[in-house]
């Protein structure tokens, strides 16, 4: 009797435990089918015409995606020097000075929040702020969305880095005299610069795959601009507008667009994961000479 | 460089972190607050709290706005897209931390963050003209046939399969949403003291029995918090659903309709907003959509410092 009561708990433990190996290989069937799909198509549609090649009309089996793929540089590039100094800024004051006062503990979960917040909700506030008042669409709301959406992301990351930071290491600045500014410009900075641009290309890899935001605050540009107080294109609400319509061309070429945005999102995010668990120090090599060293009591 | 000099910087430093500091994780959230608040004032004014969320009624023509369809639509495609997501979680959360063998661990964390990296319009392309066609063609009809002898269940699979519809965009959420809550859970379980899984296997607990004893229960708060967390997400979700969901704003009666949820209703329709009295009310369904997200965050964040502090003690 205790021996079939014993096989039975065997056989539940062995049952649930394959179960969840069922889990896990329904997680990446998902994975391999979407990415599957994606590089299929978009490996089939990719030809040199989709860069160098502005649309043609609708309808028309010619053209490609230049404007986008230049508008959509241009303003993920303004966003992210709106969004990464700020959330810097805000990383460091929430690691060096605010770490423990109950006050700015709420405000890094308020900013840990923010993180999560729906980024159409950017867009609505960006269109209220900057799209009403100059009476059109223009493509500055849309890299202050992004540059906004960005923020508590690296604000975040700058933080939990700059946590990793010893305290021996701070303790030791003090002893020789140093002022808060020159320890965290010098050490804390230093140590940290890794782990800072982890967050930097974390922020930008989540920004540049953001259709919402764009939607209606840079709306769309049929042709190539380099105007940011006129709409502009991006790549992202270009594939939605092109998987929409009823053309097969422009299905194939949003399979394209597709296909190059997830490669750079994805390279971007396989990067900074390898970066911070990397314990080589890629900044040395081009740090400058001089650099070396820290001096202090100038 | 003197002395003086550098105490002005250093005074400049703090007051300038600090500015940006409260800006972050105060003052821009409020100004979002604010700015939504203000542009529904109209709306507001018009349609009340308790009407414009009772009524079912979206009719930009007549201009009558109720955002019952938005909201029922939200939820129902969290609610089921979460049911989903769940168990599979969990069950990636104890591949990864009590089956798989070390080297395996790193590598498959990693390649279910991938899902997470992916941008949401690409789950939007994928799901409209890939997985919609699967729906349509064989999973819907062969749902039907399986649950058309059970009364209620056939009433929620009634009516004609389209693949745009409550059910496809459910799907497609949760596999959105997987990568999230895994993660959450997975770190949970990893806070797990080793003695007290050790003791129970001491006693001579299988391995299942340990995750369900011990594990589970041990980190509940934590699991909670992953599930909240995935629902913040998952309300917020925009365009996969807006290519999936059909933009039309009913109460679905079955799986297989189209409905509408509060982003779609903002992404399709905010630029086609020609009244003062149309914008308003869709700065109003964002204010919603603002204040539910966050308290919703709120509420997983809670959980997730609760499992954190009993873990620190």
């Amino acid at each position: 009797m205790e021996k079939v009561v014993l096989y039975r708990r065997k056989l539940i433990s062995k049952v649930m435990l394959f179960l969840s190996f069922i889990a896990a290989i329904y997680g990446l069937f998902w994975l391999f089918w979407i990415l599957g799909t994606l590089f299929l198509n978009g490996f089939k549609h990719l030809n040199l015409s989709l860069f160098i090649e502005d649309p043609g009309p609708p309808g028309i089996e010619e053209g490609g995606l230049r404007h986008a793929f230049i508008g959509h540089a241009i303003i993920t590039f303004i966003a992210s020097v709106i969004g990464v100094p700020i959330g810097i800024f805000s990383g460091i004051y929430y690691s060096e000075y605010g770490r423990d006062s109950k006050f700015f503990k709420v405000l890094r979960n308020i900013t840990d929040i923010m993180v999560s917040t729906p980024s159409i909700i950017m867009g609505a506030v960006m269109y209220a702020l900057f799209v009403v008042p100059f009476k059109h669409f223009n493509a500055l709301a849309g890299c202050l969305a992004l540059g906004m959406l960005m923020v508590p992301v690296i604000s975040k990351t700058t933080e939990e880095m700059l946590k990793l930071v010893p305290f021996t290491l701070r303790e030791a600045a003090y002893a020789l005299g140093a002022f808060k500014w020159q320890l965290i410009k010098d050490v804390v900075l230093r140590s940290a610069k890794i782990g800072i641009l982890t967050g930097v290309l974390l922020g930008m890899a989540r920004i540049s795959g953001e259709t919402a935001p764009l939607l209606f605050t840079a709306f769309n540009n049929h042709y190539l601009s380099f105007d940011v107080f006129k709409p502009m294109a991006s790549l992202t609400v270009t594939i939605f507008d092109y998987a929409m319509s009823p053309y097969d061309f422009w299905h194939n070429q949003a399979w394209a667009a597709s296909f190059c945005l997830t490669l750079f999102v994805l390279i971007l995010s396989v990067v900074a994961k390898t970066l911070v668990h990397s314990n080589f120090d890629w900044v040395r090599i081009f740090k400058r000479k001089k650099d070396r060293g820290i001096r202090y009591g100038r | 460089m003197g002395k003086g000099f550098s105490y002005l910087i250093e005074i400049f430093t703090k007051y300038f972190l600090g500015f940006w500091a409260v800006f972050t994780g105060l003052l821009f959230p409020f100004v979002v607050f604010l700015i939504l608040l203000y542009e529904s004032k109209l709306a507001i004014q018009n349609f009340g709290i308790i009407n414009f969320l009772t009524s079912t009624e979206w009719d930009p023509v007549r201009e009558s706005f109720g955002a019952l369809p938005m909201i029922v639509g939200t939820l129902i495609s969290t609610l089921i897209a979460i049911l989903l997501a769940a168990p599979i979680s969990i069950g990636i959360a104890i591949f990864i931390t009590e089956l798989a063998p070390s080297w395996l661990k790193g590598i498959f964390t990693t390649t279910i963050e991938l899902l997470a990296a992916i941008p949401s319009i690409i789950y939007g392309i994928w799901g409209f003209l890939v997985f919609a066609k699967y729906m349509r063609e064989d999973i819907e009809p062969l749902l039907q046939k399986i649950f058309s002898p059970v009364p209620i269940l056939s009433q929620l699979f009634s009516g004609n399969p389209t693949g745009i519809d409550v059910l496809t965009t459910s799907i497609v959420l949760s596999i959105m949403i997987i990568p999230f809550m895994s993660s959450v859970v997975k770190d949970a379980f990893n806070l797990v003291p080793s003695v007290m899984k050790e003791s129970a296997y001491g006693l001579g607990a299988t391995k299942w029995e340990v995750v369900k004893d011990v594990v589970i229960p041990y980190t509940a708060s934590g699991i909670a918090g992953g599930l909240i967390l995935s629902t913040g997400r998952a309300l917020g979700e925009t365009m996969a659903v807006t290519f999936l969901a059909g933009n039309v704003p009913q109460i679905p009666k079955s799986l297989l309709e189209p409905f509408t949820t509060i982003t779609v209703a903002l992404a399709n329709q905010f630029t086609e907003a020609d009244t003062p009295l149309y914008l308003s009310s869709l700065f109003y369904l964002s204010l919603f959509l603002f204040l539910i997200s966050f308290g919703v965050l709120i509420l997983a964040k809670l959980m997730i410092l609760r499992i954190e502090k009993k873990w620190k003690k």
